[in-house]
Order: structure tokens, then C-alpha cells, then sequence
């Protein structure tokens, strides 16, 4: 692995602060505040339209906030031009400069920065090193394909050394092996480089697998900032709930801070409905199912994935419920089988009907 | 096979529909009594109003290539970068010259000429301002369906983020990306350019078109062998076009 010049102790806290976006009568941004810590890679997460795009594109300063801060270590840049800002970016689209070869693609902000050609060719080359790509340095970007030419531009981004690195869903455009593979790289990449980074993706898997915290946005706002475990198991709102993995709603009765779901008694997560009756929301693996002929549940479908299987269940009551189980489990289930569902320890996320 | 067959068959009839007046013109430019002469050929050089013509609407070629290319160029990669809700109304404006005949636009410019000729003087070198607003609405369909064959925004964008200002982004990563289409736009141009009859005839200034159709009245050898020289010129030119498009199309694959 190539030796390389940055150093974590030079990446730079970011801050979004209250930032607003608005479109006519749409809020594409609503009040967004995010601090980043220096060498942090944090993931917006969120459907389509809930505004991580606009939050990146205005923090590359590709876009204008219609009110609110952008502050990088420190420094307000909310009206630096965004060619003045020394942030690398990857697009959702392929982005590389079709008539330059690769070399000189990821050469070509270190150009604009007079930097030497023997210099920025070593430094180019060294990137293209760090991404795998060396031997395709004289190569064009019809002659790759679309992992490699997101890798020379993730090489063409660093290679400036960025103060802050941006990418703007760069695997959304690649098949599904491809896409774990860089996925995996991007993480290895940035750590090893420590430049503080905001990956933006709609993929929930992505957004786990990466992430030091991941946002979940709607609306223009954060729903919640947090560790990806915490995030899935601890989610702070209905709608983090429900995006982030499989969740049942199970029919919930609340009583003195914890909750009777399936029979069992089980603690729940801070935002809950205090009293009454509600919903749990509760994710297919944290509910156990057995066999049993006294059981209360009947099994509908049986779906193998590899190591698990999801099995499809319809409650005595007609609710339906998903539940993760093992594979070796999975095998012996056929439908309309009786089961038996009950929940595990974890606390839960219990919302108003 | 068989479509090589069919494609050679094709191009038989084209050929000799497109080669038999050439010929015919060259036959009738070299004939001499009974026998050839290249007399009317050495004309083209030796007869000055000619020579002078020929000159004019080379130079009008180039002035109206020139002034088309830093009009039209810029102004489309920026209504395609920062702009896009204008390009309806550039199209229609870079269309319009297509809409109205000539004539109008002749009658409609002669009284801005009298103006063109007291500040500039009586040149034909004038016309290159009336040609660039007849040769936009070839050159704008060139440069646009070359400029939508890339993604101008994302790349403009990934420049903007390494460093680039705009002049930057327009000359080092747009336009080595589109010139293809603003070559097509310069070469088409010089053609229609080097062909025009209408303004010049009417606005009496004498360009090629208009030498040449004077000299068909009094020797027509001349007259032809010009017209001839004409056609091949633009010929030689559509030809490097079209070498320029498949040269980079290769290079990249």
C-alpha cells in the first residue's frame, strides 16, 4: 500500500448550521444542523426528496443556502465560491473528464493548483495506486468500467487533498457485487487517508456498513445522528424506525414505562407512547418463533436468503408478522405450520395507532 | 456479405448522380473549340474581380466562423450550465433565421446596413454580421447535440470542485468534449457561407456567388469552372469534418 502525505490530524470539523433551502413554497432543506468531527465519515440517509443531496451540494458549494452556516474547522465559507472551498467530490454520475486519460484526470486539480507536472504525475499515480487502478492510468473513461471509473474519481477527489471529501451516491449507478466491493474500499480508503467525510446514499445497508454516525433525514431535517447500531437498535422516531431495516407494527398495550407485545413484557425506547395502547415496532430478527401445536401463529411463506430465511406468519388474531430466523430453522418450516412468536429482551419503539 | 452487396449497389446510383454533373462541369470548364484548355481555370487566379471575390468570401467564411464560434459557443454551455430555463428561448432565436425567407431578412437589414456601411465603410467583409445570423440555426443544432451528448453540468461540477473558475470549465473541460460539434458548426458554416447568394446579390456586394453569376453571362466556362471550385472546396471541408469526428471517436475507443 502506497504511502500517503495525509494525515488524519489535518482533517477539519465540519458544522451545517440551520441550514434552509427553499424552492419556492418546497423546503428542501428545513433548519439542517450537523457537526461533523475531524477524520469522520458520517452518511445522510433518506428517501428520496428529504434533502441530503441539497445539505451536500450546498457544503461543496454547488448550491446556495437560503439561509444558515457552512463551517469548515472553523472557518465560515457559506459564500466561498465552491472552485475556492478544497473539497473533493464523487457524483451519482460518472464524472470523469471523457478526453483526458486517467492519469491525467486525477492529475487535473493538481494542474489547476500549478503543482509540477513530476510531481502531480507521481501524486496521481500514487492515488491511482491507492484505488487499484495503476495499470489503467493511460486508459479513457469509455475504457473502464462504471467501479473502475468511480474509483479514479474517488483517486481524483484525494489527490487535491481535500480539506472535507463529498460523495454524492457514487455506487447507486453500479451492480449490486460491484457495489459492496467499493463500498467496503471507500471505507478502507478514508480511513486510511482520515479526511473527514459526508457520504450520501438512500441504501440503509451502505449507510450501516460505512458509517461512524449516519443521519437519517426527512423533510429537510435530521431525524437522528447516531452510531449505526445505535440507530437500528435504538431508533429515536417512528420514521427511523420503519427506514432503517424491517419492522413489524405489532399491537403494543403500555403499561408503567415498559410494554406487552406477543405475550411478553419488554422495556421501551425513550420517544415511546407513555400509556394506552399503541404499535411496537419490532425487527423480524428480535422476534423468536417456534414450533409448537399450541402455538399462536401460522406460517404463510417461507423466503431462504442464503445464511437466514424470512418467514411470513399470520398471527391467530390476523395480524401478519416477519420474522428472521436461521436458515437450518428456515429448512424445516413449510407453510401452515403452527408457531409460536414470541419477543425477544430488546427494548422497543412503541407509537400511537 | 449481403450487405455489403446492398450497400454497394446503393451507392452506384448515388454516386453517379452526384459525380455526372460534376464531371460535366469540369468537361465544359476545359473545353477549348475542339480541344481542352485550363483556361478558364487560370482565370480563377489571373481575372481580378475573381480573385478578389474568391478572397472576399474566404474571409467572409473565416470572420463569420470566427464571430459565430465566440457568439454561439459560450453563450450555449452557459445556458446549459447556469441557465437552462433559457435555452427554450436560444433555440428559438438561434431557429428563427430558418423560419423567415431571406428575402425578409434582406429587405428587413438593408436599412441597418446603410448604418453597417457609414461606420465601417462599403467592404463585403460586412456581411460577416448578417451571415453569422444566417448560419446560427445550422450551427446551433451542430453544438447542441454535441453538448447533449455529454454531461455538461456533472462535469462542469466535478471541475468547480478540483479548482476550475468558469473560463476553465468552459475552455479545458466543455469544449474539448464538444469540439466535434463546434467544428461540424464552423465547417457547415463556411459551406453555407462560401454558397450565399441572397444578401450579397441584394445588398450589392460582390462575394463568389455573385462573380460567379455575372461571369455566367459573359463566359460561362469561367463561371463554371469557379462554381466547381466552389463545390469541391466545401467538399474538402465536409470531408475533414467528418474524418475530425470518426479521428476522436477512435482515439477513445
Amino acid at each position: 500500500m502506497p504511502s500517503l502525505d495525509m494525515e488524519s490530524s489535518t482533517a477539519l470539523a465540519v458544522t451545517l448550521l440551520d441550514l434552509h433551502r427553499h424552492y419556492g413554497p418546497v423546503r428542501a432543506l428545513d433548519g439542517l444542523t450537523l457537526e461533523m468531527t475531524p477524520g469522520e465519515m458520517v452518511v445522510l440517509l433518506g428517501p428520496s426528496g428529504c434533502g441530503k443531496t441539497t445539505a451536500l451540494r450546498i457544503l461543496a458549494g454547488l448550491d446556495t443556502a437560503t439561509s444558515g452556516q457552512v463551517l469548515v474547522g472553523g472557518k465560515e465559507i457559506t459564500r466561498v465560491p465552491a472552485n475556492k472551498r478544497d473539497m473533493g467530490m464523487v457524483f451519482q454520475a460518472y464524472s470523469l473528464f471523457p478526453h483526458l486519460t486517467v492519469v491525467d484526470n486525477v492529475a487535473f486539480g493538481l494542474k489547476l493548483r500549478g503543482v509540477d507536472k513530476r510531481k502531480r504525475l507521481a501524486r496521481a499515480e500514487e492515488m491511482l495506486a491507492l484505488v487499484g487502478l495503476a495499470e489503467h492510468r493511460d486508459r479513457y473513461a469509455n475504457q473502464l468500467s462504471g467501479g473502475q471509473q468511480q474509483r479514479v474519481a474517488l483517486a481524483r477527489a484525494l489527490a487535491i487533498e481535500p480539506s472535507v471529501l463529498l460523495l454524492d451516491e457514487p455506487l447507486s449507478a453500479l451492480d449490486a457485487k460491484v457495489r459492496v466491493q467499493l463500498r467496503d474500499e471507500i471505507r478502507r480508503i478514508q480511513l486510511e487517508v482520515g479526511t473527514t467525510t459526508l457520504f450520501v446514499t438512500h441504501d440503509q445497508e451502505e449507510a450501516l456498513a460505512v458509517a461512524d454516525r449516519v443521519g437519517v433525514m426527512k423533510d429537510g431535517r435530521l431525524e437522528q445522528l447516531a452510531a449505526p447500531t445505535e440507530l437500528y437498535n435504538r431508533p429515536a422516531t417512528r420514521f427511523v424506525a420503519e427506514f432503517v431495516g424491517l419492522s413489524n407494527r405489532l399491537p403494543a398495550r403500555l403499561e408503567g414505562g415498559s410494554a406487552h407485545v406477543l405475550g411478553n413484557r419488554v422495556a421501551t425506547l425513550h420517544g415511546s407512547a407513555a400509556s394506552g395502547s399503541g404499535r411496537a415496532l419490532v425487527r423480524p430478527e428480535a422476534i423468536r418463533l417456534e414450533r409448537a401445536e399450541d402455538g399462536n401463529a401460522r406460517v404463510l411463506t417461507v423466503a431462504f436468503l442464503g445464511p437466514i430465511s424470512r418467514v411470513m406468519c399470520t398471527m391467530d388474531d390476523g395480524e401478519t408478522v416477519l420474522v428472521q430466523v436461521s436458515s437450518s430453522l428456515g429448512a424445516t418450516l413449510t407453510p401452515h405450520d403452527r408457531v409460536r412468536l414470541t419477543t425477544g429482551d430488546d427494548a422497543v419503539l412503541v407509537v400511537a395507532d | 456479405m449481403k450487405g455489403r452487396l446492398v450497400r454497394g449497389l446503393l451507392i452506384v446510383p448515388f454516386a453517379v448522380f452526384f459525380l455526372v454533373p460534376l464531371l460535366a462541369m469540369l468537361d465544359f470548364s476545359t473545353r477549348d473549340g475542339d480541344g481542352r484548355s485550363g483556361r478558364a481555370w487560370a482565370a480563377l487566379v489571373e481575372n481580378e474581380q475573381l480573385r478578389e471575390a474568391i478572397i472576399s468570401s474566404l474571409l467572409l467564411a473565416l470572420f463569420t466562423v470566427v464571430l459565430m464560434v465566440v457568439l454561439l459557443v459560450p453563450t450555449m454551455i452557459w445556458v446549459r450550465l447556469r441557465v437552462p430555463r433559457a435555452s427554450r428561448m436560444i433555440e428559438f432565436l438561434c431557429l428563427l433565421p430558418l423560419a423567415i425567407p431571406p428575402l425578409v431578412i434582406v429587405v428587413g437589414i438593408s436599412g441597418v446596413y446603410a448604418w453597417v456601411s457609414y461606420f465601417l465603410g462599403n467592404s463585403a467583409l460586412t456581411l460577416t454580421f448578417a451571415y453569422v445570423v444566417l448560419v446560427l440555426p445550422y450551427a446551433y443544432r451542430a453544438v447542441d447535440s454535441s453538448l447533449a451528448s455529454v454531461d455538461a453540468v456533472t462535469l462542469s461540477e466535478a471541475a468547480r470542485s478540483l479548482g476550475a473558475g468558469w473560463v476553465t470549465v468552459i475552455l479545458r473541460v466543455v469544449l474539448p468534449n464538444i469540439w466535434t460539434g463546434v467544428l461540424a458548426a464552423a465547417f457547415i458554416s463556411a459551406a453555407l457561407v462560401l454558397g450565399e447568394y441572397v444578401f450579397a446579390s441584394l445588398l450589392n456586394f460582390d462575394t463568389l456567388p455573385v462573380v460567379v453569376a455575372l461571369l455566367g453571362k459573359s463566359d460561362a466556362a469561367v463561371s463554371v469552372a469557379a462554381s466547381l471550385a466552389a463545390l469541391m472546396f466545401a467538399f474538402v471541408l465536409l470531408l475533414l469534418l467528418s474524418f475530425a469526428g470518426r479521428s476522436r471517436h477512435a482515439e477513445r475507443t
